[in-house]
């Protein structure tokens, strides 16, 4: 093992599965001569050089388009983008093309393309560059998406990602870029896609929270089991295909759920998840759902206000309390 | 708006109806307070009246249906107006039939989220969710107003309603246990886990037999049928009545429950014969009712029941206590064409032999025609039950809970009793006392029986 930043993670995925398959290459804004917006690429263009280590203009609809082509012809593209707020610019490309390919040429052809950059609000940066995408984009079919936690799951499932025959999305975040945490050395190190992760085992309540999120519930896990409530965490990891299966299978025990999920209340991964939940585990439950959501309006700029529009360890602690009567 | 007419709860320990009869027909005018079926609830046959006037739209139930407390019976609306809103609202509920497990939806809208909506958001829930929900628009005919409260937050129920989380009705189910007996710790009164965990610890009353925890086979493996009936001569089935289910529920909770002791003693009867023939020449003479034995042993035992706190009393585990009763109210168990009912003496040491004996005599008379109002045979804190005119020498009863004591009473028979030095013609008679073990201990249920005994053996001791 070792302790790495989860930028440096990302890099070692990338550098390792580069190193592995000539065909992956990595572009984006910034990747190459400036290292990297979040210098995560820091370093590869000396590595790989400019021919697989690729500067693009601000264009993200063009090196979308041009990466899923390549990725018809055989190629594994790595497409950065600074942030997900800026794939919206390009979302016919993923929506209409590289989530539908496939399924509309009978398989005649394949997208081995993994887009990837920060999601989700870090700080004060307004309502247009703090936009959580994970619920819009788990609606189409055909993108699976990935949303780690940690360093570790980042390195093991983005190598799974570019190894992967479809278009995975994989969700970062600014906030996190510089989390440490140990990561697996081991040769070949991959996680499966689609595989939960059991952070914490408690018999009161399950709470389930992916990315940044995650931490939210392992602070709230810690200040319950102070007051008497010990709390199971799960990190789902991947929000498409999502393992539904390690959440049943918790709330069998527990009883409760509370869904911590930094996207929009609205058609929300938590909306998903509660109402698997209830048709699952309908007789098991002894309270209804709670979720802990954004706010149901824009990302406020001023710093008081987007701190109360996030979600919180207190709500999230005032969620678990709800699903125990207490 | 049509108006719906459900099963009300018609006494403390009904949990569902039989419609008996119908007295109106579909499409005839009614009024307020008019009777439009007879119920038969687990202790009686009570009319049903009508607190709207209107048109009888629909009759949901059948003659001879059993229904559970809450369920649709009848629609009424104006003329010509269509049940089918109140039927749909309905359906799913035990009373139409339906397969269905939609439950009778609360007269409050469903809570939508309250999260702030920016855009605006579409009004078809609120709109859906405003359509009244009819009041029930029926009440039993006579009884006190309080034991025909539902107590709606006692137990969560609501217009026969209970409300439980999911896990607490799965529980509850595997248990046996009846949720509308589980007080409800959550919102609104919701049974949630740890209320079912409380009532399984505390032994709550359990549902009918049939919700005994059974593995459920599946239907593939049929196991092998045992003979249907050992009798091959053939039979006849009888309908389970109402009574006979709270027969049989109530005594079995009570024998299984309660651990019982008996205590036995003799009583020599000559003195109370003679008693009893002087007062009753004197209540004839002033036009009173004529005084039994019975009479004789009811003013016995609650004169006894005061001095014997303890026998008096009820052992409450739910409420973690056990409750000396302040008042000596001796209960008269009543045989009955289809079972037993156990009319109340109120404050039976208070009152004189002869209102005693008038008191039982009008209770009695109109038990065994099942006309007994529910306030007249709840509340006993202890319990007669007298076999003696059936030549019974001696028996043992099974105690009426929640009392501690049932007194048996055997018949007055012609012994041979030593007396002094000679052997005499006796008038001997039974008593046997049976008694929860968790409140009354040996020696304290044969000091009082002991007691009555000195009170039927020389009766000036009951003015003392």
């Amino acid at each position: 093992m070792a302790e790495l930043q989860f930028r440096e993670a990302l890099r070692a995925a990338m550098t390792e599965e580069m190193e592995r398959d000539e065909n992956v290459y990595l572009i984006g804004e910034e990747v190459a001569e400036y290292d990297g917006a979040y210098k995560v690429s820091q370093g590869m263009l000396d590595q790989f050089g400019p021919k697989r280590i690729i500067d693009t203009p601000i264009s993200e609809s063009g090196f979308a388009g041009l990466s899923i082509g390549a990725a018809m012809m055989g190629l594994r593209p790595i497409v950065e983008f600074m942030t997900w707020n800026f794939t919206f610019v390009a979302f016919d490309q993923i929506v209409s093309n590289a989530a539908k390919v496939r399924y509309m040429s009978g398989g005649q052809a394949s997208i081995p393309i993994v887009f990837r950059g920060g999601n989700g609000a870090a700080g004060q940066l307004g309502a247009t560059h703090s936009n959580s995408v994970e619920a819009l984009y788990s609606n189409v079919p055909g993108l699976k998406i990935i949303a780690p936690s940690n360093p570790d799951d980042a390195k093991g499932l983005l190598k799974s990602a570019i190894r992967d025959d479809n278009p995975v999305l994989f969700l970062e975040s600014e906030l996190m870029f510089g989390l440490r945490g140990e990561v697996s050395e081991a040769e070949d190190y991959t996680i499966p896609i689609g595989e939960a992760r059991v952070a914490r085992e408690g018999d009161d309540v399950t709470i389930v929270a992916h990315s940044k999120s995650y931490w939210l519930a392992m602070e709230a896990a810690d200040e319950l089991a102070k007051q008497g409530v010990e709390a199971t965490v799960i990190d789902p990891r991947t929000i498409r295909p999502y393992p539904i299966d390690a959440v049943i299978e918790s709330v069998k025990t527990t009883n409760r759920l509370v869904i911590v999920d930094e996207s929009q209340p609205f058609g929300g991964i938590a909306s998903e998840v509660g109402f698997q939940i209830q048709r699952e585990c309908f007789d098991y439950l002894d309270a209804p759902v709670e979720r802990v959501t954004a706010e149901d309006v824009p990302a406020p700029y001023a710093k008081n206000l987007i701190e109360a529009w996030m979600p919180s360890v207190d709500e999230t602690i005032a969620a678990v309390k709800k699903t125990l009567y207490m | 708006m049509a108006i719906a007419v459900e099963m009300p709860k018609m006494s403390d320990t009904m949990e569902e109806g039989v419609l008996v009869a119908w007295l109106a027909e579909e499409g005839a005018s009614v009024s307020a307070g008019d009777v439009i079926a007879q119920v038969e609830t687990d202790k009686a046959t009570m009319d049903l009246e009508v607190y709207d006037d209107g048109v009888l739209l629909k009759r949901v139930v059948g003659e001879g249906d059993s229904v559970p407390i809450g369920a649709l019976i009848a629609v009424l609306g104006k003329e010509g107006e269509s049940p089918d809103d109140i039927l749909s609202k309905y359906s799913g509920d035990g009373a139409s039939g339906s397969s269905s497990d939609a439950e009778v939806q609360p007269a409050a809208p469903a809570t939508q989220e309250t999260e702030p909506a920016p855009a605006g958001t579409e009004g078809k829930a609120g709109t859906a969710d405003a359509v009244d929900t009819p009041a029930p628009s029926v009440q039993p005919v006579g009884g006190d107003g309080a034991s025909q409260e539902a107590a709606p937050s006692a137990s969560g129920a609501e217009a026969g309603r209970v409300k439980a989380s999911p896990l607490a009705r799965r529980m509850a189910e595997e248990a046996g246990l009846d949720l509308g007996q589980i007080q409800g710790s959550g919102p609104d009164g919701r049974g949630v886990k740890r209320d079912v965990e409380g009532a399984m610890e505390a032994g709550a009353p359990a549902q009918a037999p049939a919700a005994a925890p059974a593995p459920v086979p599946s239907p593939s493996q049929k196991a092998p049928q045992p003979a249907a009936s050992p009798v091959e001569a053939g039979g006849q089935d009888v309908r389970i009545t109402q009574m006979r289910k709270t027969i049989a529920k109530r005594l079995a909770q009570s024998k299984f429950t309660a651990p019982h002791f008996y205590l036995t003693v003799d009583v020599d009867m000559r003195a109370a014969i003679a008693f009893r023939s002087d007062i009753n020449a004197l209540t004839e003479k002033q036009g009173l009712a004529k005084v039994s034995y019975n009479d004789l042993i009811t003013k016995a035992c609650a004169a006894a029941l005061r001095r014997h706190p303890m026998v008096n009393a009820s052992y409450l585990e739910d409420e973690n206590v056990i409750r000396k009763h302040d008042a000596a109210h001796v209960a008269i168990a009543v045989a009955m064409d289809e079972g037993l009912i156990t009319p109340v003496i109120r404050d039976a040491d208070r009152k004189g032999l002869a209102q005693i004996a008038a008191e039982t005599r009008e209770l009695a008379g109109r038990a065994r025609d099942g006309k007994l109002d529910p306030s007249e045979y709840a509340g006993s804190t202890f319990t007669t039950s007298n076999l003696g005119m059936f030549g019974i020498a001696e028996f043992t009863a099974i105690i009426n809970p929640p009392n501690a004591c049932i007194l048996a009473i055997g018949a007055i028979r012609d012994v041979p009793v030593v007396d002094g030095d000679a052997v005499v013609p006796g008038k001997q008679m039974t008593l046997t006392l049976s008694c929860d073990h968790r409140v009354v201990d040996g020696a304290t249920g044969a000091q009082f029986l002991g007691d009555v005994q000195a009170m039927l053996e020389t009766p000036s001791l009951m003015l003392v």
